[in-house]
């Protein structure tokens, strides 16, 4: 498994297997229910984490040479 | 005539324009017209994934489901970034093998690569029977949103047929193309009138975001949050499961995937898309604000609530700009989806039986299919009826149910045989069918399991069935084969 998968897994974790945890409408943070800010957030993260996916991915390395 | 419906016309206006214009000087032979020549970059073909996210279910649903569900309305957001990491590997993979094989539909694949133009056949039938009723649910929100935003001027029948007519034109004139160019005005639009009126109405209202979740928490407490039980953490987690996997099995969506330039375009998306899903979030802010605001709606009239709020709140003229947006985000997935169900008919089901058909011919049929499929689409949205909310509920399950045997072909060695494949659809489409029509959960199935497991959405057993059929299926016919061989050595 290379680091890039790993990575990939993260938004899984982070939205879907954390949820029963998060599952609550206080503290609100930026005006957000947590549960809402809580998937927002990682919905942002989602982003980052795939940017750092798309740098790190020698995919994209070798198209860039062509 | 009043200035809602003067902007609304205007807008259609403009966009059967830039949808016919965007033929121009191209050669529209099957594979420009179904996938654009696959020369699409990284705008256009984000353009055209949006188109199919940003649905008059996102308009009217997303709202409609914050009103009257609260907190489980937050799997729309989960579900789209996690299929979109999905998307960074699964759709360079579809793209390079369409590409090498000149496929244009996403039967085609399946065709290809089981070598069997009967599942094909198959496919294009379970894409067909999920694609209907997805058009029939965007031209009735066309209709609701064209009559409320015009103050009931227009009917929505006559709303319904005008659209449908725009749609049908361009569509039969220049394809994808007219959809890309189309989708570009719409999400201009919906990107204004979203984050206006997401912004614009809990400050109007409450003073604030926060002081809007606080009233409606204030009102009913844990709204905002998933339930005990029902619509619970494990119903989340199953559903955005079962939404990842069926996100791009949608032949439409499939079939815009082999119009990018590069594969490069997909992984630069699916940085981008998470980001741009989030536009959602001010469409739940609508609904949210429409709970104290406009209250009283039952069922399905939640869906009314984002034009509801805006008539009580704006003038005519921003009525009408919001009915503009609303009718394009039906008019672009409308689009595509006659074209891939045109596309489907003509070249994976006519085909087989008439394979001596030319291109040429091919490509005509799945234009003049065009107006026919419109035409049954619109008969469904009139006539209503069981059978087309029955197909409603089933269209995501029934495209989840491909899903399967795609990952499984492209595996290196792939362990599933075409047999496999077609029996793995048809045992997995038929629990989809039988658990929809008997309205059968997790919960009814196994009474005596723990509430979290009988919270579980119930697409999960069908897709079970599906693979244990598809491995079973693979396994015998494999042997089967084996054994022949044998014996032909032996011989």
């Amino acid at each position: 498994m290379k680091a890039i998968h790993l990575l990939a897994l993260l938004p899984f974790i982070g939205i879907l297997a954390c949820i029963p945890l998060v599952n609550s409408v206080t503290p609100y943070v930026f005006g957000l229910p947590f549960l809402l800010f809580w998937i927002v957030m990682w919905v942002v993260l989602t982003s980052v984490i795939m940017a750092v996916v798309y740098k790190l991915d020698p995919a994209n390395k070798e198209e860039d040479a062509q | 005539m009043n200035a809602a419906l003067l902007i609304i016309f205007g807008f259609l206006a403009i966009s059967l324009y830039l949808g016919i214009r965007a033929r121009k000087g191209k050669d529209m032979n099957l594979e420009q017209w179904t996938v654009g020549g696959r020369g699409f970059g990284t705008i256009f073909v984000f353009l055209l994934m949006a188109g199919e996210i940003y649905t008059t279910f996102t308009f009217l649903g997303g709202s409609g489901w914050a009103y009257s569900k609260g907190g489980p309305t937050f799997y729309i957001i989960a579900y789209g970034a996690l299929a979109y990491v999905l998307s960074y590997w699964l759709l360079p993979a579809i793209w390079r093998y369409a590409k090498e094989h000149k496929l244009v539909s996403q039967s085609d694949f399946f065709v290809s690569k089981y070598n069997s133009p009967y599942l094909g056949i198959l496919v294009s039938l379970v894409g067909v029977a999920a694609l209907i009723p997805y058009l029939v649910l965007q031209l009735q929100g066309l209709g609701i949103i064209v009559s409320e935003a015009s103050y009931g001027s227009i009917s929505r029948q006559a709303a319904i047929w005008i659209g449908t007519i725009a749609v049908t034109v361009y569509v039969m004139v220049s394809g994808i193309h007219g959809s890309a160019w189309t989708a570009m005005l719409k999400d201009i639009m919906i990107l204004f009138v979203v984050v206006f009126l997401g912004l614009y109405l809990p400050y109007h209202y409450y003073g604030g975001i926060q002081p809007m979740f606080e009233a409606v928490e204030a009102a009913k407490p844990g709204f905002l949050a998933l339930p005990e039980s029902g619509m619970s953490p494990s119903w989340f987690i199953s559903t955005v499961l079962l939404t990842v996997l069926g996100f791009y099995m949608w032949p439409h969506t499939f079939g815009s995937a082999y119009s990018a330039e590069n594969e490069r375009v997909f992984r630069k998306n699916a940085m981008i898309m998470p980001l741009y899903s989030l536009v959602l979030l001010f469409v739940f802010f609508v609904g949210f604000a429409a709970i104290l605001q406009v209250p009283g709606l039952k069922g399905a009239d939640g869906d009314l609530s984002l034009l509801r709020l805006s008539i009580q709140t704006f003038d005519p003229w921003f009525v009408g700009v919001i009915g503009a947006a609303g009718l394009l985000t039906a008019i672009v997935p409308g689009s595509m989806i006659l074209m891939a169900a045109a596309t489907l008919l003509a070249k994976n089901v006519y085909k087989v039986f008439a394979p001596q058909a030319s291109d040429t011919q091919i490509s005509k049929l799945a234009k003049y299919l065009v107006p026919v499929v419109a035409l049954i689409s619109l008969y469904f949205t009139f006539a209503g009826g069981s059978a087309i909310v029955a197909l409603l509920l089933m269209g995501y399950s029934l495209v989840t149910q491909l899903f399967p045997a795609l990952l499984f072909s492209l595996m290196k060695r792939n362990v599933v045989t075409k047999h496999g494949a077609a029996a793995g659809i048809v045992a997995g489409v038929a629990t989809v069918a039988y658990i929809t029509l008997s309205k059968t959960t997790v919960g009814s199935l196994f009474p005596f399991l723990p509430q979290a497991i009988q919270d579980l959405n119930v697409g999960i057993v069908a897709l079970i069935v599906n693979v244990v059929v598809m491995m079973a299926v693979s396994l015998v016919m494999r042997n089967r084969t084996a054994v022949r061989d044998k014996n032909a050595h032996a011989a």
